[in-house]
């Protein structure tokens, strides 16, 4: 066969250039990890379609987030508010200039409209902005300086609680996980964030945004998979400090999880017991839910 | 006897009447318990003080509707001006009967009558007076506008109905206050159980609601041990949860309440590390040590029960604090010139005394001044171990008893490793003139209390509860308001 008609016969076959898939992989310590365990999963779509193979996070991917997100803690509750303010704009910039690739990704996982995925995205990157400009107000409207009877300076002003796991709701895949994820890193804590098996497409998206967003590796730690696998190892792990249930639609398995969690007193989130409005203007509950007070005294004298 | 000793000064205990036997208040009178009667005793000389109702799960029951009732028909409806008028009205009697509220509480929990004198029963009418203001200023608390869960948008943010609470013996009737005041204030009503071995100045306080006039059934006094706790903290007629004690049963709450709506503080152990640079004053270090070790015995869940001693000054320092711990006066906890009363009950002396020989045993050296110990009740000379390494048992362990346990440390990174090495994060002490260096380690201690060039100072506006597995939720000013609040 001569080139040429070698080089004919190809053009025939593939007309139009292939296009290159994406391999949806977790995202641990700041770098794209395939689970351990070696197992993925098939992410379809809302008519059902295939989508994509996403790795299937197991148990010892739960240690090493939990491990990256600990390492993590120091430098980014300790880093200034002004700081984190700047990285969670930095994070709604970054989705902003992808957006098309979330409204995409939405349309398929969801089964949503043009429109319904574009709201849904303008307002995950909105959010974003609205808990960028919380990191450095937070801490003022917590905070108090206390007029105790005696010759004492007592202030209490809030601090992170550490490490924590955050379970995202299933629905708005990428509007329900922003709004779990932003407060609790606002305010200084790390995270393991597991996102549901079918919001792996927006999760993972996220987490390349997060990569280039000069969020330190490990703040944010997002693993896809199933919680009903990944929810125990968290909820028992004694280096996780609390607890995010959002996500946890079984009221059983939910019960479950808090009392795994007594074991080191975390901080529990409960799931909501009336159906959340993700739309909805957030306010300050998730923000203080993940926060201790600390009060320090000092004599006043000469 | 020297020249310089102190005669006895007893304080008269002519002032308290204590009845043979005490029933439950619920709904705004003593009824008797059905679950049996246990005996309080004192704990200076195992003397009985009075019989005590046992709440039985029927008690606890009635109680809960008694509060129920209440909030609904009465407490729920009060204006918070209303409710703020109760509240000073009980602080004020406190502070008129607090002569007989110190004599009481010294004489059922063993502390010294200074102490509960000078900061348990002054800071209990505190307490009231703090919150009895808060109660007409809920929507100036920075709260609202709430919307409660299935609720309408309120201004003012509201109660969550019921709250149950279990406190512990080492501050008896301060943990009451610190328990029913913010509760009241936000408009919920209460269901409190003392501890099994300090019940008395809880149930004078039931007559000072009484007299008071507070609504029946707004507080609810019942008494009991664990069993009773537990079945209180499982009803389902209960919205709220608030328990101060030991880091297990803080444990076994939270998983009784898991899964339920109840809103839960906890205010549990502690091992604290008092940090003394080689730049502290070195006589006000060792006030502040002799103060966070041994106030109250050490019966004290921020007790600063490690001390960590930078290493160019340990001789110093401890040479200056067993000389100072040899003035410490142990006994009568009713004469005035007590500085050490007894330990609250023979089950705490065994612990202390069993964690004491485990101490010995892992090669700590341990060193108490002379001191005679009184052959009736329950009595521990304040004690301190040297060459304590940090995986020694009273390293890590709440004692939860006068014993001190000295470690040392040559770099603030070092202290601060060693300081926050350990589950509890309730509070913590630093000692040094540098200014800049304060406020580092104030800001890298995991720990909900900082005590800096100071120990042990509590106050009503000032919030206290702990990080880590010292529990959840803080008591106090502010931030006190939360845990009794649908926000």
């Amino acid at each position: 066969m001569s080139e040429k008609t070698a080089a004919k016969k190809a053009a025939d076959v593939s007309p139009v250039r292939l296009d290159v898939r994406k391999t949806y992989k977790l995202y641990i310590g700041g770098a794209f990890p395939r689970s351990e365990s070696g197992r993925s999963y098939q992410v379809s779509g809302a008519d059902g379609t295939f989508l994509a193979n996403a790795a299937l996070a197991s148990r010892k991917d739960a240690r090493d987030a939990v491990a990256k997100a600990r390492g993590a803690f120091s430098g980014w509750s300790g880093a200034t508010a002004y700081l984190r303010g700047q990285i969670l704009y930095r994070v709604a910039e970054m989705l902003e200039g992808r957006r098309a690739q979330f409204v995409a990704e939405l349309r398929a996982v969801e089964g949503l409209s043009a429109k319904q995925a574009e709201a849904q995205v303008d307002a995950a990157i909105d959010r974003w902005v609205w808990y960028a400009g919380w990191t450095d107000k937070i801490g003022q409207i917590r905070s108090s300086a206390n007029p105790v009877a005696g010759p004492y300076w007592n202030v209490s002003s809030p601090e992170p609680t550490g490490v924590v796991a955050v379970f995202a709701p299933e629905r708005p895949a990428l509007l329900g996980l922003v709004s779990v994820l932003a407060p609790a890193i606002a305010v200084g804590n790390t995270a393991v964030l597991v996102a549901p098996d079918s919001a792996a497409l927006p999760a993972i998206s996220l987490a390349e945004v997060l990569a280039t967003s000069d969020l330190p590796g490990g703040v944010v730690n997002i693993l896809t998979g199933r919680s009903a696998e990944l929810g125990k190892p968290l909820a028992d792990h004694l280096d996780v400090d609390a607890l995010d249930l959002a996500g946890i639609a079984d009221a059983e398995f939910a019960t479950s999880l808090e009392q795994a969690a007594a074991e080191n007193l975390k901080r529990v989130l409960r799931p909501s017991s009336a159906p959340t409005d993700w739309n909805a203007a957030p306010g300050t509950t998730r923000l203080t839910a993940f926060l201790e007070t600390k009060t320090v005294w000092h004599p006043i004298g000469a | 006897m020297g020249i310089f000793d102190y005669a006895p000064a007893p304080e008269s205990r002519a002032i308290v009447d204590i009845r043979p036997s005490y029933g439950l208040f619920i709904g705004g009178e003593f009824v008797p318990a059905t679950g049996g009667t246990f005996k309080s005793v004192n704990p200076a000389n195992e003397d009985v003080l009075a019989e005590i109702g046992e709440a039985s799960a029927a008690d606890v029951d009635r109680a809960v509707a008694a509060a129920r009732k209440a909030y609904a028909e009465v407490w729920s409806r009060m204006p918070g001006a209303e409710r703020a008028k109760y509240l000073f009205r009980i602080a004020r009697i406190i502070q008129e009967r607090a002569r007989e509220l110190a004599v009481l509480e010294s004489i059922d929990n063993g502390k010294p009558i200074r102490e509960t004198r000078d900061v348990d029963v002054p800071l209990v009418a505190a307490h009231f007076f703090h919150y009895a203001g808060w109660a007409d200023k809920l929507e100036f608390a920075g709260y609202g506008p709430v919307t409660p869960q299935g609720g309408s948008m309120s201004a003012v943010p509201r109660a969550l109905g019921v709250a149950a609470q279990v406190i512990p013996w080492n501050f008896p009737l301060l943990m009451l206050a610190w328990k029913i005041a913010p509760a009241l204030a936000c408009g919920n009503t209460v269901v409190l159980k003392p501890a099994e071995t300090t019940p008395l100045t809880a149930l004078l306080f039931a007559e000072i609601c009484q007299q008071a006039e507070l609504p029946a059934g707004v507080v609810n006094i019942i008494t009991g041990a664990g069993e009773t706790g537990a079945a209180l903290v499982a009803h389902p007629g209960v919205d709220k949860v608030a328990f101060t004690g030991s880091t297990n049963v803080g444990r076994a709450i939270a998983r009784t309440v898991a899964g339920s709506r109840k809103k839960l503080t906890l205010e549990l152990g502690g091992k604290a590390a008092n940090i003394v640079f080689d730049d502290a004053p070195i006589d006000q270090a060792v006030e502040g040590v002799i103060d966070s070790i041994f106030f109250n015995q050490g019966q004290v869940c921020c007790a600063g029960s490690r001390l960590l001693v930078q290493e160019s000054i340990q001789d110093e320092l401890l040479d200056a604090l067993r000389r100072r711990m040899g003035t410490l006066r142990l006994g009568d906890p009713l004469d005035k010139n007590t500085d050490v009363g007894a330990i609250n009950s023979a089950e705490q002396l065994a612990r202390i005394t069993e964690l004491t020989a485990a101490g010995e045993a892992e090669g700590a050296e341990r060193w108490s001044p002379p001191c005679e110990l009184p052959a009736q009740g329950f009595w521990f000379a304040p004690t301190i171990f040297t060459n304590v390494s940090a995986t020694h048992r009273i390293a890590r362990e709440e004692i939860f008893g006068p014993v001190l346990s000295v470690l040392t440390f040559r770099t603030p990174d070092e202290a601060i490793a060693k300081a926050n090495n350990t589950p509890y994060g309730l509070s913590a002490g630093v000692w040094t003139e540098k200014g800049s260096r304060i406020l580092s380690m104030a800001k890298r201690l995991r720990a909900g209390v900082v005590w800096a060039n100071t120990f042990n100072k509590f106050d009503p506006t000032s919030p206290f509860g702990g990080y880590k597995e010292s529990g959840y939720g803080r008591e106090g000013g502010l931030h006190g308001l939360e845990g009794y609040l649908d926000v």
